[in-house]
């Protein structure tokens, strides 16, 4: 990847990322861990990877989005604002009475959400039935499915696996937020899921594995799923929750957070500093 | 037991009986065992549980396989309490529910956190307005709309030991305070928190603090109303509610719940059966929910003391 590509990418990683605590620090609170971890995989998919077109949010030829780990709606609504899906002043109306910008996905409310999710699971299989659409409408969308490990723990996920792979959904790319952290903490100490990887093999997939906090190694890795070969496609993303805002990665229970007006503002500053030091 | 209603919050929160409630049981008692669904720190479970942790048994985001897990714990003898938010402990695990639990005869109480707009912030996909409708329809079952945090502490101490499949819902939140904290308030019987002839408001949940404020309303008006607090709305307390609606010959249902299946479903049937008078409810109506503050989304459904009254006026001028 040339260096200016690379720039740009990082810097639209960072301005989602302002835009998503816009959104959560209008609030007050919500659930930043889990929509930082995603913010560099948003990047690159909305950054040119995904065929969109924010004036026509329903054409059907698009590229679909289904971020099944709903609760992290601030950080999809971040990267639709930044693209110019709906005003960016819009990010302050989260969860607020008559808002379009519900704290879970809704595709019924948010011009661009391709998918409603909150209920953890559920996205997996909405995605097969999409990317089996796109094949038996004859277009050659992709379908891009964020799932989180917490939400991996869910049976209708790996029922949506088996489907997947023995439909041979080659038009879809499932990508795991291995950020290792759910609700209650370590996912480890949770529920154990072992070895994606492994998993993701055994279940049918093409898969691999890269740093999902990198810009390069995601976009190196979604150029593969661009022609299909009778898989479908799995990147375990390893990433960390709360990833750009380092005093929020620290923090272990970082799954829904309060964010004041002095950390607003500090963070604010130290994203600002990054995106110049990016854009200068 | 001893009602101190006077409007006021209690100052404790329900999840803070949770987490102070649930631990205690499973150390006192060598057959409770604790299922959460990596919800364990939404209910404050997490720390008091660390030293009896091979039964608080945290089962991830797999509700479905949890309910099946704790049935088959209640088979080898224990006594399992489940918790989850209320939609993924109705919808999401029901068929285990009712074959797992009810069908195959093993007991075990189920705790749906944040029910109707309680959920609030979480918005439409985590607010179950039909979550009393699910249970209403297991034979057997016993449902408990929690009114504040004594009642909640009595509930599962008496579902533990009950027979069937318990279901208690309840907002994490304050509630105003009704019962005296160490009341005992037995499960099947409703209680009279007013008492006035001219109608019957019988309320659950957040809705029993908004049926009182409307009576005080009327009363200033000049009508006098009954109040029941229903929180057991399996099984329902049928003589009670024959009994106000003879006395009164009007009623008003109120729940945090939609019109179908839930407590206005249930008192229907037995003015029906028993007692035809006029009836409406203040109950959400054939409607998903929605994303905001608990206050808004009360307004937005019809869920308010002013709905109570205006309920109580249309029932008043239909008894003529
Ligand atoms: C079916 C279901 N069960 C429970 C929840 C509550 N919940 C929301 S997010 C979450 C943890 C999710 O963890 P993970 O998938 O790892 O997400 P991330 O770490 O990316 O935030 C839980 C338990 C839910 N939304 N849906
Ligand atoms: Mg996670």
């Amino acid at each position: 990847m040339d260096v200016s590509k690379k720039k740009e990418l990082q810097a639209l990683a960072v301005r989602i990322r302002m835009a998503a605590l816009e959104a959560i620090h209008s609030l007050g609170s919500g659930h930043i861990g889990g929509a930082l971890s995603i913010c560099d995989v948003l990047a690159v998919l909305y950054g040119g990877e995904m065929r969109v077109d924010p004036q026509n949010p329903q054409w059907p030829e698009r590229d679909k989005l289904v971020c099944s780990k709903g609760h992290a709606g601030p950080g999809v609504y971040g990267t639709l604002a930044v693209k110019g899906f709906f005003p960016y002043e819009e990010l302050k109306t989260l969860n607020r009475p008559g808002t379009r910008l519900p704290s879970h996905c809704d595709r019924n409310k948010t011009p661009g959400v391709d998918m409603t999710t909150g209920s953890l699971g559920q996205g997996t299989s909405l995605a097969c039935g999409m990317a089996m659409g796109e094949k038996l409408r004859g277009r050659d969308s992709r379908v891009f499915l964020i799932v989180g490990d917490g939400e991996s723990n869910e049976g209708q996920v790996w029922e949506a696996f088996s489907f997947a792979a023995a439909k041979k959904l080659d038009n879809l790319v499932v990508l795991l937020d291995w950020n290792k952290r759910q609700l209650d903490g370590w996912t480890e100490d949770v529920l154990s899921m072992g070895d994606y990887v492994e998993k993701f093999n055994a279940f049918g997939f093409d898969t691999v594995k890269v740093d999902g906090n990198d810009v390069e190694a995601l976009q190196g890795a979604l150029e593969r799923t661009r022609v299909g070969n009778g898989k479908p496609f799995a990147i375990v993303m390893d990433t960390v929750k709360g990833a750009g805002i380092k005093e929020v990665a620290e923090t272990v229970m970082n799954h829904s957070l309060t964010v004041n007006d002095e950390q607003y503002t500090r963070w604010m500053a130290q994203l600002q500093s990054e995106l110049d030091a990016l854009e200068g | 037991m001893e009602i101190v209603y006077n409007g006021e919050m209690d100052k404790r929160a329900c999840k803070e009986v949770l987490g102070r409630v649930i631990p205690q049981l499973v150390k006192e008692d060598p057959e409770i065992v604790y299922l959460d669904a990596d919800l364990m720190s939404c209910i404050g479970t997490l720390k008091g549980t660390r030293d009896v942790a091979d039964r608080a048994i945290n089962c991830g985001i797999a509700e479905a396989n949890m309910i099946g897990v704790a049935c088959g714990l209640a088979s080898a003898g224990f006594k399992p309490i489940v918790h989850t938010f209320g939609p993924f402990a109705s919808r999401r695990c029901f068929d285990q529910v009712f074959l797992s639990a009810g069908y195959a005869k093993n007991d075990i109480t189920i705790i749906g956190t944040d029910p109707g707009v309680m959920a609030a912030m979480n918005g439409g996909t985590h607010m179950p307005f039909e979550d009393m409708a699910l249970y209403n329809t297991i034979p057997g079952a016993t449902i408990i709309d929690v009114t504040d945090p004594t009642l909640l502490e009595s509930a599962i101490r008496q579902c533990v030991n009950r027979k069937g499949v318990k279901y208690i819902r309840v907002g994490r939140k304050q509630y105003a305070k009704v019962y005296a904290e160490g009341s005992e308030v037995p499960i099947g019987k409703a209680t009279v928190l007013r008492e006035g002839g001219d109608a019957v408001v019988f309320a659950s949940g957040i809705l029993v603090h908004e049926a009182m404020k409307a009576a005080e309303t009327l009363a200033a008006e000049g009508t006098q109303i009954s109040v029941l607090d229903m929180f057991s709305v399996k099984p329902l307390d049928e003589e009670a509610v024959v009994e106000y609606a003879r006395k009164t010959g009007a009623v008003v249902v109120a729940e945090n719940h939609n019109r179908h299946g839930g407590l206005y479903a249930s008192v229907a049937q037995v003015l029906c059966e028993r007692c035809p008078v006029p009836a409406a409810c203040v109950a959400v109506e054939d409607e998903f929910g929605e994303v905001g503050p608990q206050g808004y989304l009360q307004e937005r459904f019809g869920l308010t003391a002013d709905h109570v009254v205006a309920q109580v006026k249309a029932v008043l001028a239909r008894k003529g």
